[in-house]
């Protein structure tokens, strides 16, 4: 049955050889914690993905409750966490998963760091690591202000004062990050659309290439 | 278009697990697995399962930590509160600390905002650049590991010493974090039976003001209103004038207007003549929430 479906697609889009990038790829010895236990190290690139989409789909059930608004901003979090069945296990996860996430890929980094497998041929790959962890640390500096309680606010304007403080770009990043003269109604909306929208598209395209270019190239051999 | 591995025209050979032209432009076309002499395994469903069970692990600590510890909220963002002591995310104290030291702020802000920042994060960037030998094993590479130790080792104890000055901040100034608070006041609310408490302000409360252009209000404005609100609808500490008639029969409002109470109210038996203050209590006992 599954066979006969697998063919029919096979016939007209010719999917064997995409279905073994994604699937049916070896994974030699040296990476395979069953074998080497200390190859435990190698899990933290999946696990940095394992908890990304846990973070995409707790954050998607958020925003079936969260209001981006100055007024109801603080009450719908407020009414999420104690009022709405599992609200706190859902807030609750998109929290810590915020801050595992950055454990995780902060392990996944040095873990490449320290077994060399950035270099060449693989430099473009940790080019792009890089960049997917500095939108992770946006994502985590414009969620941070969401809730809207006073630790977001004053973390966000200290941020924001920080970003001001660059010679040349400094006031041009305040004000498209700020939208006025103050942390207000404009900075809740704007980091709630960079959150949600601007920096997730960017981070599925940035991840979709990083894991063509770890198909491309393989995994770095052993030591 | 159907894939077919047997024609001899293919511009395309496999290399390890994926399609790579073979152009002789890459170099470093990446072993076959067959290179590497062991146990290799496809990757889904063998290799799955296995690093599954890590995933496993993780996302069982990862649910204790959740459930055992709700997610921090506070009270509603105040702009006008100035004694909040700010603190970013605990990823970002390392940065927020290294900008507090002389010559990076102040007059040198720039050197720590940019400066610093672009040179470190810069050369992680370009890392594979910079760090260009074949070795790959940290131990033979002496530089890039120690400068990657001593960047790490500088982080952490950034990151130690700013949530170390912000507790020492709370103790000194006996201040309890407002999540902290706010969960402590729920506790005690459930202890008494109550509702949990809600911080959130409404402004919808206001209680309509009943028969307002009775002609005994202009002396209620005069006399009245400068503290109690010039929408009868009080003032902090001072009560508002709306809805005083669920509170207080007409008698005991006459005899609060003559005699005052508290250390608020003062008697206004002597200004004001005791048909007004008849008169003002009848129309203060009128003042009754709209069902």
């Amino acid at each position: 049955m599954f066979k006969a479906i697998y063919n029919w697609i096979d016939e007209r889009l010719d999917i064997t050889p995409m279905w073994r990038d994604v699937a049916d790829h070896e994974v030699p010895e040296h990476v395979n914690p069953a074998h080497h236990f200390s190859a435990f190290v190698y899990c933290f690139g999946g696990l940095t993905f394992f908890i990304t989409v846990i973070q995409i789909l707790s954050g998607m059930f958020l925003t079936m409750y969260y209001v981006p608004d100055i007024i109801n901003a603080y009450a719908s979090v407020d009414y999420l966490q104690h009022k709405v069945a599992f609200g706190a296990i859902v807030r609750g996860m998109h929290h810590w998963g915020a801050s595992l996430v950055i454990v995780m890929m902060f392990l996944h980094t040095l873990r490449v760091f320290f077994t060399g497998a950035y270099k060449a041929p693989r430099e473009m790959n940790w080019v792009v690591g890089m960049l997917i962890f500095f939108v992770m640390l946006g994502l985590g500096f414009t969620g941070y202000l969401l809730p809207w309680d006073n630790k977001a606010y004053f973390a966000t304007k200290v941020g924001i004062q920080i970003a001001e403080s660059v010679p040349y770009i400094g006031p041009y990043i305040a004000e498209l990050l700020q939208g006025g003269d103050v942390v207000g109604a404009q900075t809740l909306t704007r980091f709630f659309a960079i959150h949600v929208f601007f920096l997730p598209g960017a981070l599925l395209a940035l991840l979709a290439a990083h894991f063509i270019m770890i198909r491309r190239q393989g995994i770095s051999g052993p030591l | 278009m159907a894939h077919n591995s047997k024609d001899s025209q293919e511009k395309v050979v496999y290399v390890g697990d994926s399609r790579v032209r073979k152009s002789g432009r890459m170099p470093n076309i990446p072993p076959d697995y067959s290179a590497f002499p062991g146990k290799s395994e496809a990757f889904i469903p063998n290799f799955l399962l296995k690093e599954w069970m890590v995933g496993v692990v993780v996302l069982v600590g990862f649910l204790v930590l959740t459930i055992s510890h709700p997610a921090p909220l506070g009270y509603p963002a105040d702009p006008t509160n100035t004694s909040f002591i700010p603190m970013p995310d605990w990823y970002f104290l390392f940065l927020y600390q290294f900008l507090k030291y002389p010559y990076v702020s102040g007059d040198y802000v720039v050197l720590g905002t940019v400066g610093v920042p672009l040179i470190m994060f810069g050369a992680l960037l370009c890392a594979p650049f910079l760090d260009r030998g074949k070795e790959r094993r940290f131990y033979r590479r002496p530089i890039a590991s120690t400068l990657m130790f001593l960047s790490l080792i500088s982080c952490v104890y950034l990151t130690y010493v700013a949530w170390d000055h912000y507790q020492h901040q709370l103790e000194v100034n006996g201040i309890v974090p407002e999540h902290i608070k706010r969960e402590e006041e729920a506790r005690l609310a459930a202890e008494r039976g109550e509702e949990r408490p809600n911080p959130v302000k409404r402004e919808d409360k206001k209680i309509a003001v009943v028969d307002a252009n009775d002609p005994i209000t202009s002396v209620i404005q005069q006399n009245c209103l400068s503290c109690h609100g010039t929408d009868y609808q009080g003032q902090s500490s001072i009560p508002p004038l709306a809805g005083v008639g669920d509170k207080y029969s007409k008698e005991e409002l006459a005899e609060i207007v003559t005699n005052g109470k508290g250390t608020m109210m003062p008697p206004f038996g002597g200004q004001l003549s005791a048909e007004e203050i008849d008169q003002i209590a009848e129309w203060l006992a009128k003042q009754k929430k709209a069902e």
